[in-house]
């Protein structure tokens, strides 16, 4: 692994890696309060927020973008209560309802205005351009090491890894009341417990995970990080700090396997190209989800209660 | 709205009561859930909250402790507000109202209750473990602080949650429905630890829903049914009246002889 590794796989890589683990730690609290789609119903929304924000800035940069997604994520949540008030149906189905047709709204938007300059189209807003992270101006593992290379870093790994080291240290510092209202809503409210906040705070740093790996790895990844490395980890422990530790080791295993196999893993039988790295990442976390349902130490749990 | 009673509402709140409240109104949505309700709870004693299904038991008890939003009314705790009480009251959700498959065990649940004293970031220490450990002992769960809690039985997650409460050290315990799905073992140990709570001088207020055994486990019950019918000592606001009132055709004649009140 020399030269060629570091300028084009090292950086991938890790922006997978990052990504994967900022939306795996929150995956983890959002499973467990059964809230598991929001992940998927916010990267699904920030589409037209994002398609928005370039079509009135006319770049791709992430303030504007950053912004538009949370003004998107704003009018779904009003979008919502309407359906919800208006068409008097469940909160899940009125979900559905609004992040499936906000989506499509945000494809359509983007197929129908002029961004064939930028790399803003459908297949980069489902997959990203993982690959296209590359460093160019490294020439080795002594660049690491180099101010002038370490400059030329694609922009989006200082900020995915900023990202998944702000929901670490929130994750840290909030543990208690997090696991505790998770578990017991009711009685972390009688104990003074701000128990909307901390759900507030969760599903911001859901968010905020999902438009800076949307951005960079696309939301196929988002979608699976959020819920298969929580999920597979569930199943392998009964404690939810190991259950979390799971997650973040499920999570990375599933950015370097899937990054690799995709790259290579097409040339090793013979095939011709590589395929995409985002679709092997999600895949991978897919695999492991099913190999732990299969021979995980703490699955079939559910049901086990002993009678009287 | 001219079939409602004239509610006449206390002054003031006893400052001495654990849990007293004036004009308690809750509503979810449009649909009136407890109506201008006063209730005053005895130091030092045992009282049931009493009532069919859907009558606000459970709503009375969260709109109490504010987890729920009140339409009207006053709550005081010991003569306090409910926010500033809170260190003093532990509260024991319904079994049901929980995920049991959450990935924590029985000692976990039970160091929860001992949160508000640890606080957000400090160390659970030894001695913490030990109390910890001390609190699941009184409820006889000693032998399964290291069980994931979905492995328990439903009695025993019962008492796991007592335990928590217990951790707490609180002068104010209040339960929703604590028996409700337990065994007779489980009953028993949970009457037995709420009574030596008495003996030490603190109150407890519990969700009932068995009416043959209020007079034997309560001093003191609050009937309610949308509004208060009936509260005081289980011998005077205990009744055939009062019950018959509170559940209307629901309780047949037999039930209520059988129950052998006093006065009837």
């Amino acid at each position: 692994m020399g030269a060629e590794f570091v300028q084009f796989s090292l950086t991938p890589i890790l922006i997978g890696i990052f990504a994967a683990v900022a939306c795996a730690l929150p995956g983890n609290f959002l499973i467990l309060r059964r809230q598991a789609l929001i992940g998927d119903a916010i990267s699904h929304v920030v589409l037209p927020g994002i398609v928005v924000a370039f079509l009135i800035t006319g770049v791709v940069t992430t303030g504007p973008m950053l912004l538009g997604a949370a003004g998107a994520a704003l009018v779904a949540v009003v979008l919502i209560e309407v359906v919800r008030r208006v068409g008097k149906i469940e909160p899940g189905a009125a979900m559905g309802v609004v992040f499936t047709s906000m989506f499509a709204g945000g494809v359509l938007l983007l197929e129908q205005s002029d961004t064939s300059s930028v790399h803003l189209d459908v297949e980069h807003a489902l997959m990203g351009n993982l690959e296209q992270l590359i460093w160019l101006r490294a020439d080795g593992w002594g660049s690491l090491l180099d101010p002038v290379a370490l400059a030329h870093l694609p922009e989006e790994l200082p900020r995915m890894a900023l990202i998944a080291a702000i929901i670490g240290l929130l994750t840290m510092i909030f543990w208690r009341p997090l696991k505790l209202a998770s578990f017991d809503e009711g009685f972390a409210r009688a104990m003074g417990l701000p128990v909307n906040l901390i759900g507030l705070g969760l599903v911001t740093a859901a968010a905020a995970a999902a438009v800076a790996a949307f951005d960079a790895v696309g939301s196929i990844i988002v979608i699976a990080m959020f819920i298969c490395p929580p999920a597979a980890a569930r199943l392998m422990t009964n404690r939810l700090g190991i259950q979390v530790a799971w997650s973040l080791l499920f999570a990375v295993l599933s950015a370097i396997l899937g990054y690799v196999l995709a790259g290579y893993g097409p040339i090793w039988i013979g095939a011709a190209s590589s395929v995409s790295a985002a679709g092997m990442v999600a895949a991978v976390s897919g695999a492991i989800l099913g190999l732990t349902c299969l021979f995980g130490p703490a699955r079939g749990r559910v049901g086990v209660a002993a009678g009287g | 709205m001219s079939d409602l009673h004239v509610v006449t509402s206390p002054a003031t709140l006893d400052p001495a009561s654990p849990l007293a409240v004036r004009g308690l109104t809750v509503s979810y949505g449009e649909k009136p859930a407890l109506f201008s309700l006063d209730a005053s709870f005895p130091a030092g004693a045992m009282s049931a909250i009493v009532g069919p299904n859907g009558a606000g038991k459970s709503t009375f008890l969260k709109a109490a402790l504010g987890l729920i939003p009140r339409v009207s009314g006053e709550v005081t705790i010991f003569g306090h507000d409910v926010n500033r009480a809170r260190d003093r009251i532990a509260y024991v959700p319904q079994r049901a109202s929980v995920d049991w498959d959450f990935p924590t065990t029985a000692i976990d649940v039970v160091l929860m209750g001992l949160y508000g004293q640890i606080g957000l970031w400090r160390r659970i220490s030894g001695a913490h473990r030990a109390r910890a450990r001390a609190c699941l002992d009184r409820v006889g769960m000693a032998d399964f602080a290291d069980r994931q809690i979905g492995q328990l039985s439903g009695g025993q997650q019962q008492r796991v949650f007592l335990a928590r409460a217990l951790a707490q050290d609180a002068d104010l315990f209040l339960l929703d429905e604590p028996f409700a799905g337990v065994d007779a073992a489980t009953e028993a140990a949970i009457i037995e630890v709420l009574k030596s709570l008495k003996a030490e001088g603190r109150s407890v207020v519990a969700v009932h829903h068995d009416l043959s055994t209020v007079s034997a486990y309560f001093d003191h019950v609050l009937l309610v049914n949308l509004r208060r019918i009936a509260e005081g000592p289980i011998a005077t606001a205990f009744t055939a009246d009062t019950l018959s009132e509170t559940y209307g055709g629901r309780l047949g004649a037999l039930q209520i002889e059988g129950l052998a009140l006093v006065g009837t």
